[in-house]
């Protein structure tokens, strides 16, 4: 047994009393092997694993009982000193977000270097081994590379730059904090096949933290399930999938988007039409201060017509112009080029008051609700905000009413209506935020990454929400998603984009059973929504 | 980044002018010299002659006029109390007030990076209490008051420093002292609350799970970033000197350009104000793109865009 991990309890203290983060969880790595601690948000996924690197620190912490023994001793009897010998040399770790991991003031060559240097190795050494380190996580060039900071490279690069620094010592074990959550999908299933690869040649251990089943599903042997600090099952990955035996796995399972069936098409008159629409950045103003910068396309001649009462998914991976588009539409960015419709009338170029009345008819629902809603307002105030811009839509008196309404719809108490958003879970954030949306009875509602930061189980409920809305109120939605089973699940005709531009366009059902670019194909493939031989 | 420096030195132009136009004629607002420069009992003649002599009888915009072209040739008039160029005086002056914040500048940076870090080392621990007490304490007491107390305590009491005047480095403990003590006490909170967000960056843990040494994760992998904010603020604190040096060098009778200023302004002695104040603006304007350049150097984020 590499590492084991037994009866580990840890406590954090809080205002609200003693935080149980973990409780008496125990599982085990072999040399290997590939582990997986699935888990949401709060559940102490990561705790434990924490734990085996010495970054919690006690106080203010407490583990009142527990062992974790690598190679047979316990890391948790072991001095600091000890504990920082063996941290990078035979258990490494890499992060989520390799942008925070990273020391953005130091150059990535350094920094790989530095894990070599800690442990002893001379300089010169170190320096010669994170060119071939840099060139075995595949990042070119890596003479001229290992000179550049962390804001010069794409996020799957960086990732494979924490991967080359984990590596750099041979360990024994990897700790794996979701690696790829922050990433796009095709980008995803690159770095996890590098991660594959490597154990199969250095034969480490894993241990990967994550949420998410499909990954799971892909790269772990076995899998221990956690629900708030307690481990409720365990198992080889592919018979936990096949046949979960714990509630909470199968509604996990459950909610895995991509595998319902699709929605039908309510075909109705043109609502949205988008005819060769492009934004450009970087035009004259910049010109003017003599920089001389590349003007970027972030949406390349995009037309498309959207029906009423239709969903209509945009998908796509970071910077393929998918937010730029719902931007426009939402009307806050104007197109360079080209020109959009909302029922016939041309959102551009109007007046001000012919925009005061169009902003009625389209609402929005952005990625992260704790950055759209404001923190000193509550939640009967963000709701009714609208109204004070709209005020012939309802009667001051009947604001308190109405928003106890809407709380009812979203599924919210009405008495939440005091209450400040930090008081709120992020699934419940969200829910405020699209009850704020409904406030002024819109036709058509944009949501840009709506679900995106929340977790899995949360996600599906928010989204049965807006199809209930869709269903009572006959509400159309332009769903901007990198998420495609999320957007198969929902969405009633979809749009794929890439660079900027469209590459293919459809009713889901066509688009999804029978995808015609290559870059959709990839796309699919590396959700997991169509299996990796098909295609 | 050379683009960025041409950017900020056309918003310092523009700034500079606005501020030649507000002194020249805010100055001009507190009364006529001749007030000030003649006896009581001159007679109208006297009075009319001698503003004509200093061309005080010409409409404003002819004299701000006249000013403009003086300033373009170097010139920026005499000083109506000493008859000499007024840019002498102010040059001489200068060297004073640049010395003050040569000798506070380094000793607000040391003591605050130094604190600042230490505290936040141990947030919530005794040496942060203390640390967060006194740097309150300093940043929120007056200048005059502070500098009025010691000449009290020190000087009048003790007997161990001098009131006032220059000569001995004895005559520049309580002039730098006051001067350090404010931005000291800013600058303590915002390093103190830098280096806690950056040890608690994840970048820290990685280098924890990296297995590098303590002390190295603080001066190494957290100073280097919690420098940003310093820095920023420091270049706030260092503009600010020159406030300070007004009221400084007043109490302490230090001849630099804050009592050159105080002095010319009561009396009416616009040449002077005019000069000091544009010679101040300028070096204030150095002083950011100092910051500018630094800040590019500490992050190459900054240095990349």
């Amino acid at each position: 047994m590499l590492l084991s991990v037994r009866n580990l309890s840890i406590q954090f203290p809080s205002r609200a009393g003693l935080v149980r983060a973990v409780e008496d969880v125990s599982w085990d790595v072999n040399a290997g092997e590939t582990l997986a601690i699935l888990g949401e948000s709060g559940s102490g996924k990561s705790v434990s694993a924490s734990a085996v690197m010495n970054l919690i620190e006690t106080p203010p912490a407490v583990i009142p009982q527990g062992q974790i023994l690598f190679e047979g001793h316990d890391l948790l009897q072991a001095d600091a000193e000890t504990r920082r010998r063996i941290n990078g040399k035979s258990i490494s770790m890499i992060f989520q977000d390799p942008l925070a991991a990273l020391n953005p003031v130091y150059p990535v060559g350094w920094q790989i270097a530095e894990t070599m240097r800690v442990h002893g190795i001379a300089p010169d050494v170190a320096q010669a081994r994170v060119i071939e380190l840099l060139a075995r996580v595949g990042i070119s060039e890596p003479e001229r590379r290992m000179k550049d900071y962390p804001h010069q490279f794409s996020g799957g690069q960086r990732q494979r730059i924490m991967i080359a620094s984990a590596i750099a010592l041979k360990p024994k074990l990897l700790i794996a904090d979701e690696p790829t959550s922050a990433l796009d999908v095709t980008v995803q299933a690159r770095v996890l096949d590098l991660l594959k690869e490597i154990q199969a040649e250095d034969g480490m251990g894993m241990v990967l933290i994550t949420h998410d089943l499909t990954v799971v599903e892909r790269v772990a042997d076995r899998v221990v399930v956690m629900q708030a600090g307690r481990i409720v099952e365990s198992g080889t990955s592919a018979e936990v999938m096949r046949n979960p035996q714990h509630d909470y796995t199968r509604r996990l399972l459950d909610a895995i988007p991509g595998r319902a069936g699709f929605s039908d098409i309510a075909a109705g008159r043109p609502m949205l039409e988008v005819q060769s629409v492009s934004k450009i950045y970087g035009g004259l103003a910049r010109q003017f201060a003599r920089l001389r910068t590349q003007p970027v396309r972030a949406v390349d001649d995009v037309s498309f017509t959207m029906a009423k009462g239709e969903t209509l998914g945009v998908v796509g991976e970071s910077g393929s112009g998918k937010s730029t588009l719902a931007r426009m539409i939402l009307g806050l960015d104007d197109p360079t080029s080209g020109v959009i419709r909302f029922d016939g009338r041309a959102m551009q170029g109007q007046s001000e008051a012919e925009a005061y009345k169009m902003r009625r008819r389209v609402q929005f629902v952005f990625q992260d609700p704790t950055a759209s809603l404001n923190p000193r307002m509550t939640v009967q105030q963000i709701i009714a905000e609208p109204w004070a811009i709209h005020p012939d839509v309802l009667p001051k008196s009947q604001w308190r009413t109405r928003v106890a309404e809407l709380l009812e719809q979203v599924g919210l108490k009405p008495d939440h209506a005091d209450r400040h958003p930090h008081q709120f879970s992020g699934g419940q954030r969200q829910r405020i935020a699209i009850a704020r949306a409904l406030a002024l009875k819109p036709e058509l509602i944009v949501c840009d990454e709506a679900v995106s930061a929340l977790d899995v189980s949360v996600q599906a409920q928010v989204i049965d929400l807006l199809k209930d809305l869709r269903r009572d109120y006959g509400l159309s939605y332009v769903f901007v998603a990198h998420d495609l089973a999320l957007v198969r699940d929902f969405a009633t005709s979809v749009l794929v984009m890439y660079g900027g531009r469209i590459v293919e366009q459809g009713p889901v059902r066509d688009v999804y059973d029978n995808p015609q670019h290559d870059y959709t194909k990839a796309l699919l493939r590396a959700s997991g929504v169509i299996p990796q031989q098909a295609a | 980044m050379g683009s960025f420096i041409f950017k900020r030195s056309f918003q310092s132009i523009l700034s500079l002018i606005f501020l030649v136009i507000v002194v020249f004629f805010l100055a001009r607002m507190t009364g006529s010299p001749a007030m000030l420069y003649l006896p009581p009992e001159a007679t109208q003649d006297q009075i009319d002659a001698y503003n004509a002599l200093h061309g005080f009888d010409d409409p404003l915009i002819v004299q701000f006029g006249s000013f403009i072209t003086g300033v373009f040739q170097g010139d920026f008039g005499n000083s109506l109390q000493y008859s000499r160029p007024a840019l002498d005086m102010v040059l001489a002056a200068f060297p004073t007030t640049l010395a003050l914040a040569a000798v506070t500048m380094p000793l607000v940076l040391l003591i605050s990076i130094v604190t600042g870090a230490l505290a936040a080392y141990h947030p919530g621990g005794v040496f942060d209490r203390l640390a967060s007490l006194i740097s309150l304490i300093g940043a929120s007491m007056p200048n005059f008051w502070v500098a009025i107390v010691g000449v009290l305590v020190f000087a009048v009491t003790l007997n161990v420093l001098p009131t006032s005047g220059t000569g001995t480095w004895q005559h520049w403990v309580l002039p730098v002292a006051v001067l350090v003590l404010r931005p000291a006490g800013v600058l303590v909170q915002v390093m103190r609350t830098s280096m806690m967000t950056a040890l608690s960056s994840v970048y820290v843990k990685a280098a924890k799970a990296k297995g590098v040494k303590a002390r190295a994760i603080i001066f190494v992998h957290a100073l280097r970033n919690s420098l940003l904010p310093v820095i920023t603020v420091a270049s706030d604190q260092a503009a600010g000197i020159v406030n300070g040096a007004v009221i400084v060098e007043t109490v302490f009778g230090f001849p630099g350009i804050g009592k050159l200023m105080i002095d010319s302004v009561l009396m009416r002695d616009f040449a002077v104000i005019q000069a000091a104040i544009l010679v101040t603006a300028l070096a204030v304007f150095l002083i950011n793109i100092i910051v500018d350049i630094s800040y590019a150097f500490v992050d190459p984020r900054i240095r990349h865009s």
